[in-house]
Order: structure tokens, then C-alpha cells, then sequence
């Protein structure tokens, strides 16, 4: 009997190593196969050059250029959206009714798979902007409406009460006491939404092969995002299916991994950064 | 003697709950005024309509009049922010805003407008002063109120409210989460600040009701029972329900 419950203690642990030693190694072959395939296509010239056929170049900086456009465009219409949203819900709405709907809806509304978001933003915003970066940035604002949305209110469901009533009992209006007292709280959730918003933007190539288009001309801000082009996402998809360019395709992909990697590290700095300063 | 709050047949409602029955009270003016009951007996709420905190909660309604110099403060003309500039607030547990204590003393003269920078700082000291704090705290102003302990940052609420130079002070059980010795502090601080305020205290010590209040009211179940000169509701109390509760046969 004790035999064999030794073996079978020892049979589970030796199962969970497997899993767990499974897991970390898909994930670092993942890594490494993308940097080795990838790293060695990276030049400066790569980076810093657009693609000319005449030249036989090809380099990424405008399909840099349009991420860039399409994140800053993106927040910068989402955050104000989502935060005020937040705000009316947790600190207006009187029916707690409505706001349950609203919570739900919110909820369904981030688990639709985004190629129907891409299906929706051409027929509203390409049909009426035609295809360029802000029909795609219109497009990525509702996808991640729900997420900052959701991100914030929990944040300011974290603001005590008593902050409230204190400002209140110091003769503050409603506007006063959650300027002063309530979005201060909530800042690290806004900064959460905005991180999982812009990696989610980065990640996102279903909806914008709909919406924002393929090319790959370099533009400043506003010429850009009212014409059409590729972010890196969509351009990697561009340079592996249609062109055949693996080397290419897998230099963008190493190039958005290391991104990806900044943005999560800036993310836990800046956590901890606001985690403290609450703490005194 | 002056009256400063007057209320002439107060109810209030939350939803169905009838929760103040009928209460008619007159507050002197420059005195310390107990309010004393068991748990749930409406004496908490009866503080917070002073000052139309409850406005804040859903479902509550009220009848009756609360007249506060001269106007009834349910009137449609009663500027609500004006109403709480005047009558402050002291609460249960200390509440300091998560920000520098200058900024939490400030945060009062600065929402009702005043920005000028050495106005602010005379009104951080005769708060802080006022509150007994000033010494404890005047090297570091700067620094986050909430590193305080406990009977600190209760009396930096104190300072907080009195910064907005109001002339009611309702305070809502403002020692019961403090040790003997932060409690006597604010006990001796609220003695001395009842010469130029007038102070409404919801108390669950009946020591502390005697040690510090000229008069004390004794709620049950939303009524007002018995409402007179401290001495006289402790020695002589005409209500057998008051004599029960004071020598604590029940609450």
C-alpha cells in the first residue's frame, strides 16, 4: 500500500515537471526561433529606409511610422472615451441596473473575435473615410473601448468612500471631488487599460487588412492617417503570404516582440512607480 | 440663549425604513451638544442631515425643516456646497486625502476659491494650530498625510474642516477608532474649540458625553426621548427609557 502511494506521489510531481517544463520550452523556442531567424535581417538601413522596388529596397520605417500614428490616433480618441465612460458609470448612473448591462455588454464586446470588428469598421469608417489608418485607429477604438473602460472603473471602484464624503464635507461639487480626490486613484487603471490597449494595437491584423489598408509610403501624422497603410503587424503579413519574404516577415516579428517586451516592462515600472507613491 | 440649528418635525426615510421620527431639537449656539443611542437608533443620521450628507445616498427622503440662520436648508435657493462650507464634518474613521498634509488643509480654501499662496499658508497654520497639530507636523508639511497615526490624522480632519472657518462642527464617533490617549487629546481639542464653534458629537461613551457635552440628546428607534442639560438627562433623567439606557440595562 505505501509503495504504492509512493509511486504515485512521485509519478504526479514527475507529470507536473513535464507540463511545466513543456510550457517554458515552447516559450523560449518561440523566442529564440524568432531572433534567430529574425535578428540577422535587422540593419539600420532596415529600420531608418522605405521600401523601393526601383531599388530593390526594402526597409520598415514607414510601416513604423504608421504604428506609431495608429496607436497615439487610437488612445488618443479611446482613453477619453473609455476613462468618462468609467467615470459616469461608477460615479453618476444611479440605476444599478443600467450599469450592470453596460458592465456585461462591455464584457461580450471584448471577446467578439476582431475580424468581425474589421468587418464592421470597413462598412462604417472606410466606407465613409475610405481605407486609411483612422478608419483603422476608429476601428481599434471600439475593440479596446470595453477594455480601458473595464480597467479604469475597477480602479475607481478601489477609491474609498470616505475620500469622497470628505471632499464632499468640505463643501467640493461633484466635478471638484472627482477631479481632485477620485481620478487620482484610478490613474494606475487607466495606465493598465492604455498597456493592454496599445498591446493589443500592436498584435491587431485581422481588423486593420480591412480597414486601414496596405501601403507602405512614408507620411507625417495627418497626411498618414487619412491615407492608406500597413502597420507592422499587417505589413509582416503582407512581406510572408504575398511576397514571400520570410526573412523580412520574421525581423518585423522580432522587431514587434522586442515592443512588445518594452511596453510590458515600462508597464510594471510604471505600476510600481504609482504603487508606491500611494503607499506614502 | 441663541439658537444656531433648529429642526421642526425632521422625518427621513430610507426607502421604507422611517428612520427619524418627528424630531424637533434647538441647538445653542457656542456649545458642545452630545448626541447619544444605541446602534441604529437614527443619531448618525440625524448628524448627516445637518449638513445634507445624506443627500449623497439614494433613496432617502425627508420632511420637515432644518432651519440654519434663519432659512430652511431643504430650501431650493440653499447653495448645498455653501451649506457644507459652514457646517463641517468630522467622521468615524480618519479619512485624510491621500496627498501632502499642506495640500489636505488646503483642499478646503481652495475649493472655495482662494489660490493666493500666503493666504493658504496662514490659513494652514491657524488650522493646524487649531487643531492641535501644529507643532507635531510644521516640519513636514510636505510629506503624505496618511503616514500619520491614527489620532493625528484625526486631528488633521479636524484642521481640514476647520480651515473652511465653518461654524458648526458635526462630528460622527470621531474617537471610537482611537487608543485612551489620542481620545483625550481630541477631547480636550474639542473643550476648547466650543468657544468659537459649535460642536454636534455622536458618541457611543457615555463617559465622554459627560466629560465633555452641555447638552445631550438621547435617540431610540429614530425618536428624539430626551434632549437637556447634560448634568440633568445623566443625574435626573425624566425618561425611564433614558435612565434604562444610561445605566445600561440595554443598547
Amino acid at each position: 500500500m505505501n509503495g504504492k502511494r509512493k509511486f504515485y506521489t512521485f509519478f504526479m510531481r514527475g507529470l507536473m515537471y513535464v507540463c511545466s517544463l513543456t510550457t517554458a520550452a515552447l516559450l523560449i523556442f518561440m523566442l529564440c526561433y524568432i531572433t534567430v531567424k529574425g535578428a540577422p535581417n535587422v540593419s539600420w538601413k532596415f529600420l531608418t529606409t522605405k521600401p523601393s522596388y526601383l531599388k530593390g529596397n526594402i526597409g520598415i520605417l514607414p510601416d513604423i511610422m504608421n504604428t506609431v500614428y495608429i496607436v497615439l490616433a487610437t488612445l488618443l480618441i479611446v482613453l477619453p472615451l473609455g476613462v468618462g465612460a468609467a467615470i459616469y458609470l461608477t460615479e453618476y448612473a444611479k440605476s444599478k441596473k443600467t450599469v450592470a448591462v453596460i458592465e456585461y455588454a462591455a464584457e461580450a464586446l471584448s471577446g467578439i473575435p476582431s475580424i468581425i470588428y474589421g468587418l464592421v469598421g470597413m462598412l462604417l469608417f472606410s466606407a465613409n473615410f475610405g481605407t486609411c489608418l483612422l478608419a483603422g485607429a476608429l476601428t481599434l477604438v471600439i475593440m479596446n473601448l470595453p477594455t480601458v473602460m473595464r480597467t479604469t472603473q475597477e480602479s475607481l471602484k478601489t477609491v474609498p468612500q470616505s475620500y469622497r464624503e470628505g471632499a464632499f464635507g468640505l463643501g467640493a461639487g461633484k466635478w471638484r471631488v472627482i477631479r481632485t480626490v477620485v481620478m487620482p486613484g484610478c490613474i494606475d487603471g487607466v495606465i493598465t487599460g492604455c498597456i493592454l490597449s496599445v498591446g493589443r494595437i500592436l498584435g491587431e491584423s485581422a481588423a486593420l487588412l480591412f480597414t486601414a489598408g496596405f501601403a507602405h509610403a512614408l507620411n507625417g501624422i495627418l497626411s498618414g492617417l487619412t491615407s492608406s497603410g500597413a502597420t507592422l503587424t499587417v505589413a509582416l503579413y503582407v512581406y510572408a503570404k504575398e511576397e514571400g519574404e520570410f526573412g523580412v516577415a520574421f525581423a518585423i516579428a522580432f522587431i514587434l516582440m522586442i515592443m512588445t517586451l518594452i511596453i510590458n516592462m515600462s508597464a510594471s515600472l510604471v505600476g510600481k512607480y504609482f504603487a508606491k507613491r500611494r503607499r506614502v | 440663549m441663541s439658537y444656531i440649528v433648529t429642526t421642526e418635525k425632521l422625518n427621513l426615510w430610507y426607502g421604507e425604513t422611517h428612520a427619524l421620527k418627528d424630531i424637533n431639537i434647538s441647538i445653542p449656539k457656542n456649545s458642545i451638544t452630545a448626541l447619544i443611542g444605541p446602534s441604529g437608533c437614527g443619531k448618525s443620521t440625524f448628524l448627516r442631515t445637518l449638513n445634507r450628507m445624506n443627500d449623497l445616498i439614494q433613496n432617502v427622503s425627508t420632511q420637515g425643516k432644518i432651519i440654519y440662520n434663519g432659512q430652511d436648508i431643504f430650501d431650493k435657493n440653499v447653495d448645498v456646497n455653501e451649506l457644507r462650507r459652514n457646517v463641517g464634518m468630522v467622521f468615524q474613521k480618519p479619512n485624510p486625502f491621500p496627498m501632502s498634509i499642506y495640500d489636505n488643509i488646503a483642499y478646503g480654501p481652495r475649493t472655495h476659491g482662494i489660490t493666493n499662496r500666503a493666504r493658504l499658508d496662514e490659513l494652514v497654520e491657524e488650522s493646524l494650530r487649531g487643531a492641535a497639530i501644529w507643532d507635531e507636523v510644521k516640519d513636514r508639511l510636505k510629506k503624505n498625510a496618511l503616514g500619520l497615526s491614527g489620532g493625528q490624522q484625526q486631528r488633521i480632519c479636524i484642521a481640514r474642516a476647520l480651515a473652511v472657518k465653518p461654524e458648526v462642527l458635526l462630528m460622527d464617533e470621531p474617537t471610537s477608532a482611537l487608543d485612551p490617549i489620542s481620545t483625550s487629546r481630541i477631547e480636550e481639542l474639542i473643550l476648547n474649540l466650543k468657544e468659537k464653534y459649535t460642536i454636534i458629537i455622536v458618541t457611543h461613551n457615555m463617559q465622554q458625553a459627560v466629560r465633555i457635552s452641555d447638552n445631550t440628546a438621547f435617540f431610540l428607534l429614530g425618536e428624539l426621548i430626551e434632549f437637556g442639560e447634560t448634568e440633568k438627562v445623566f443625574s435626573y433623567p425624566k425618561d425611564k427609557r433614558t435612565e434604562d439606557y444610561i445605566t445600561g440595562r440595554f443598547g
